[in-house]
């Protein structure tokens, strides 16, 4: 196990009083996993990846709960109590991150070159060239390139040097947000096939985020579905596709077409995603539910096991109470 | 991307060195567009003023500047084109017959002494502290020189001198009421003292005025800039915080700051006037005060040309330092 996440709870603190973007999310990654985390806009998946490596910015702040990381060699430390100073030695070594755009995320005035060596240096590598050189390569770019700046390059290669970047200290836990909606398809399923390639070889684990579930399916070992900043399933990733135990992630799954499969008819969920700020007393997404029912509106459901997945849905209630 | 380079600063020079020589052709045009002959008018007020006939070389020097009725008008832009090549530029009314070239050549040290180090003085004060408040707004730092600099930028600059002047000047009598030195020490040992003692007061109060302005407009870029996702990604690196704050905050909010500071530079001359006037200081500033107030119209249009020129100037080093600093402009150039 690498990650351990216990009741964290993410607030926006505004003039209008907080808002939980995460809410009671709890869940645990195995070396080497690659998590998928899947929602609509809004649902606070990029708050919840960011709260895993405490990259927060104001307004947001972790309001509870906590995130395990488990470095190879070393105790186990909680990101989410730890002081700035005492997180830079795991940044990057332990826990790195790609962002949505590279374009963004890459500093617009420094070569690739310089980019990467700093954060060599930072974490005590010698040959800053050669591993710029070898990391460069290993996603498939020219080890020249290394001194352009970002503006030279094309959008998908700027996507993968920020990939061989997050790589450049041999982390073990990479966080991504998104990284490939900013590309074309053909370079989208480029990216993923070396993502997967590269864990083989190098054995990090990875927090996945994106809208697209189909994607994920492709991609990930497990999938957490989110809406309205909790976690309503989570499950094997072919499993949550085929199978899925929520009425959410069966509508989220029937409006992306499978990335194979040609796109035959596509349903997308009615209505628009809670407000976080007044959220309904039962389940969240009852309002939107083709199942809803009575039980509904007056309970949440809690997020327990159904088979093998967790699913948070009064649907499954009545199979649970005959089992027992 | 080298070649880019190159092509830009071609580029940029070509355009420079245009915009220069439509300066120098306004600078004849304009008085020989004038209704009536500025020349005789010049002339008859020299008369005036010394009460004795012009002589016939001051006659000629002045109407190479200002237009001679007879001559045409293509003969006479060649020769006003061939004496500013020599940096001619004619002979000061006022002060007949110092060369104006004598007088700018006099002031522009004292000038650039003064309000050329005082302005480099009050960008590196207002940046650095800009970039230390707006690396954490609403901090303490931030809450003490921002309201400050506010402040600071909303007292008029005549305002702040006079109130040195009298306190320090006439009150306490710590400095000098006014000049560049203490004439009893010319060429003497003490003379380097007496320049800074002279120089105190003018270069405080351009400090004090204009360092809130730089301390500001860095603040705000700042603030624009710590929210980039490459400032986020510099802190998930695990850098150091100088680090995160130089190389990846400050070095991009610095990028329009460039530009302001070589246009101060460039206007240095001309926002001398305020200062050497109210501290009497030899400079560029005073001499252009003198020539408008005595109608020296040779020394002033050597005073407008010289400024003009200098803002150019300073324009083509600000392109080429920020194609220097900024990558993305060397595309752009292409
Ligand atoms: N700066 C902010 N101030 C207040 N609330 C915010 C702020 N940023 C985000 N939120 C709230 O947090 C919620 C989750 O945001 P987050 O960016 O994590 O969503 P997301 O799932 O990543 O969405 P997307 O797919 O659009 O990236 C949003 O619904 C919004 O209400
Ligand atoms: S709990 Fe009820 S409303 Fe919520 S998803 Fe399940 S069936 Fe739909
Ligand atoms: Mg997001």
């Amino acid at each position: 196990m690498i990650l351990d996440v216990k009741g964290l709870n993410v607030d926006y603190i505004t003039a209008k009083g907080a808002v939980r973007a995460v809410n009671d999310v709890s869940f645990q990654l195995r070396r080497g996993e690659i998590l998928g985390v899947a929602g609509e806009s809004g649902c606070g998946k990029s708050t919840l990846i960011m709260a895993l490596i405490r990259l927060l910015r104001p307004p947001a702040a972790i309001t509870g709960g906590q995130v395990w990381l488990h470095p190879r060699e070393g105790e186990p430390v909680d990101i989410a109590s730890r002081t700035d100073r005492e997180l830079r030695r795991l940044r990057w070594r332990s826990m790195a991150v790609v962002l949505q755009s590279a374009m963004d995320a890459l500093n617009p005035v420094a070569r690739l070159s310089a980019q990467f060596a700093d954060v060599l240096r930072a974490h005590g590598y010698k040959n800053t060239e050669e591993r710029t050189a070898e990391l460069l390569e290993m996603v498939g770019i020219s080890p020249d390139r290394a001194r352009s700046y970002p503006h030279e390059m094309s959008g998908g290669m700027r996507q993968r040097a920020m990939i061989a970047l997050a790589l450049a200290c041999d982390p073990e836990l990479v966080v991504m947000d998104e990284p490939t909606t900013a590309v074309d398809v053909v370079m989208q399923r480029q990216i993923l096939a070396q993502i997967l390639e590269l864990r083989e070889r190098l054995g990090f684990s990875v927090v996945f985020v994106t809208h697209d579930l189909s994607l994920l399916v492709e991609l990930a070992d497990r999938i957490a579905i989110m809406y309205g900043g909790r976690i309503v399933e989570l499950g094997e990733a072919a499993e949550i596709y085929r199978a899925p135990k929520h009425p959410y992630t069966k509508g989220l799954r029937d409006s992306f077409p499978p990335l194979h499969a040609p796109v035959t008819r596509l349903n997308g969920i009615p209505g628009t995603p809670p407000d976080l700020r007044n959220l309904p007393t039962g389940c969240a997404f009852e309002p939107r539910c083709p199942r809803r029912f009575a039980d509904c509106t007056e309970r949440r459901p809690e997020l327990l096991a159904v088979g093998d997945a967790l699913a948070a849905c009064h649907l499954h209630d009545r199979e649970r109470t005959a089992r027992a | 991307m080298k070649q880019g380079r190159w092509r830009f600063l071609t580029k940029r020079v070509a355009f420079y060195l245009a915009t220069s020589w439509s300066a120098i052709t306004l600078n004849f045009l304009i008085p020989r567009l004038m209704p009536g002959d500025p020349s005789s008018v010049i002339v008859r007020q020299l008369q005036r003023q010394s009460g004795e006939s012009v002589s016939p070389e001051a006659v000629a020097a002045i109407q190479k500047l200002f237009g001679d009725p007879r001559a045409g008008l293509l003969q006479q832009y060649w020769d006003y084109l061939v004496s500013i090549a020599r940096l001619d530029f004619g002979l000061s009314v006022s002060r007949f017959p110092t060369p104006v070239g004598e007088l700018l050549a006099d002031g522009l040290p004292w000038t650039l002494m003064l309000v050329g180090a005082t302005t480099v003085v009050a960008f590196v004060l207002g940046t650095g502290l800009g970039i230390a408040a707006g690396w954490k707004p609403g901090g303490r730092l931030d809450g003490f020189l921002s309201p400050l600099s506010t402040f600071l930028t909303a007292v008029p600059y005549f305002w702040v001198a006079l109130i040195a002047l009298y306190v320090f000047g006439l009150v306490l009598g710590w400095f000098p009421l006014g000049g560049g030195y203490d004439p009893d020490l010319y060429g003497r040992p003490g003379f380097l003292g007496s320049v800074l003692q002279y120089m105190v007061m003018p270069a405080t109060t351009i400090v004090f005025s204009a360092f809130g302005g730089w301390l500001l407009g860095m603040r705000n870029m700042m603030i624009t800039t710590v929210s980039e996702d490459y400032v986020l990604l510099g802190r998930a690196k695990g850098l150091s915080a100088g680090r995160v704050m130089f190389r990846y905050a400050a070095r991009n909010a610095l990028l329009p700051s460039v530009t302001g500071f070589a246009m101060a530079i460039g206007g240095v001359l001309g926002g001398a006037l305020l200062t050497e006037i109210v501290f009497s200081y030899p400079g560029i500033g005073y001499l252009l005060y003198d020539a408008v107030s005595k109608r020296d119209y040779p020394l002033m249009q050597g005073v407008f040309l010289l400024t003009t020129l200098t803002v150019l100037l300073a324009n083509f080093v600000a392109d080429s330092v920020y194609v220097m600093i900024d990558p993305r402009t060397r595309e752009a150039g292409r």
